[in-house]
């Protein structure tokens, strides 16, 4: 599966990128965890608040940072 | 009544009424507590140098803290009723000065933070939200927030703080309309217009109010994880200076018949980048200490509401003189209020 987190580089957006490989590690899986910090690109899956959190090429969340459970329930939920 | 109860949907609606006792329980109970300890338990005489300046702190601190936690709890619920996505659906297709004055109030509620002002301006511009619009909510978003409301009602009381509000919102909806007024489209990055912006389904979700209660929660956590530090600094100078400064020394710098105090409060406030929780408890002691209430009202404004760190976020999207246009028309709004107020008190 290919997750992304959607994000310019701000604090949030980082704490969202680890805490998807600590779920990611921690569920077992296979997974592409890719950043995408390219504006053009964000825009393209309509979001309006940092940071993003997509995973196979749809948007799950945007505009907080939810807890690692959180994340692994959201991954569970789309893979 | 088991433990486990609050874990279930009812118990998570009942939590905060009960946490809500606690917290006006302290509240109330945090003045004759501070007064016990310095002037009782720490034998220490009123009016004395380290007594005021520990007062103020021991008081000041969890008094904001304790504010801050309850306010930010309702703000983050309320907040789920407002997401940007909304905001840009209300403001689709509004024109001139209505589009204005809600798109400043939507700005107070719409959850915002600097770092997502680019994809918000994106979502706007692609939603056809005219330019004006757009910066009355960008004017309104950053200058307006819970924190600074807070610790103006904290430290100055309800009249600064509405005082504060209403003359912020009237700068986000006038500037937002002049700048509208100006025809600057040309002056954003012509690639902005060219992006296409996709669409995701998410935020149609029904919420139970128990999620909502979450992201009250939430809120508080981060929130008041990032400004607690921030706080406790501003207090703790804003209690040196309390105790030790002495009274009527601002009035030679920052006083009433400065003038050019005003203009200059908000030129030294633009680069200055503190958020609301640092310089709030400092302007409130330097007016306690002789300052104008409009001077330090247009120094608050001026650090609060243009910080450099938007304006470098914002140059990716627009132009330098847009940019410049921007600074400039909210700084003279800003003046004009610092004036304002020096005249009528």
């Amino acid at each position: 599966m290919e997750i992304k987190v959607l994000g310019t580089g701000c604090a949030n957006c980082k704490t969202l990128e680890k805490g998807v490989q600590i779920a990611v590690e921690e569920l077992k899986i296979e997974a592409k965890v890719e950043k995408v910090e390219d504006i053009q690109k964000i825009m393209g899956y309509g979001i309006m608040r940092t940071p993003g959190l997509v995973i196979n090429e749809k948007v799950v969340l945007s505009g907080r940072v939810p807890s690692v459970k959180e994340i692994k329930e959201l991954i569970e939920k789309h893979k | 009544m088991k433990f486990t109860f609050f874990n279930t949907q009812k118990g998570k609606i009942i939590l905060p009424v009960v946490l809500i006792f606690v917290w006006y329980f302290v509240y109330h109970y945090l003045q004759p507590f501070t007064d016990w300890l310095i002037f009782s338990a720490l034998g220490m005489t009123k009016g004395e140098h380290l007594a005021e300046t520990l007062w103020f702190f021991i008081f000041e601190f969890p008094k904001v803290l304790l504010l801050l936690t309850l306010i930010i709890f309702f703000v983050g619920i309320i907040r789920t009723f407002f997401t940007p996505e909304r905001t840009k659906k209300a403001l689709e297709g509004k024109r001139t000065f209505t589009g204005n004055i809600m798109a400043s109030m939507l700005g107070i509620v719409t959850p915002f933070c600097s770092c997502s002002a680019i994809p918000l301006f994106f979502g706007f511009v692609e939603a056809g939200v005219p330019l004006g619009v757009t910066f009355s909510f960008l004017i309104a978003a950053p200058m307006i927030n819970e924190v600074a409301v807070v610790l103006l009602y904290g430290m100055f009381g309800w009249k600064v703080a509405l005082i504060y509000i209403t003359t912020g919102l009237t700068i986000a909806i006038i500037a937002g309309w002049v700048i509208g007024k100006l025809k600057l489209e040309k002056w954003v990055e012509p690639w902005v217009y060219e992006t296409k912006v996709g669409h995701n389904t998410l935020g149609d979700k029904k919420l139970h109010f128990s999620d909502r209660i979450k992201f009250g929660y939430e809120a508080i956590k981060e929130i008041v994880g990032k400004v607690w530090l921030y706080v406790a600094l501003g207090i703790a100078v804003g209690a040196g200076a309390h105790g030790y400064v002495p009274a009527e020394f601002m009035a030679s710098f920052m006083g009433k018949d400065v003038w050019y105090a005003v203009p200059l409060s908000v030129l030294i406030g633009i680069p200055l980048y503190s958020n609301a929780a640092g310089i709030i408890p400092i302007v409130s002691v330097l007016i306690e200490k002789g300052a104008a209430l409009g001077t330090a009202l247009a120094f608050m404004m001026s650090v609060i509401g243009l910080s450099l760190p938007e304006m470098i976020i914002l140059r990716k999207v627009l132009k330098m003189p847009l940019i410049f246009t921007f600074i400039g028309v909210v700084g003279v709004g800003i003046m004009m209020v610092g004036f304002l107020f020096n005249f009528i008190f």
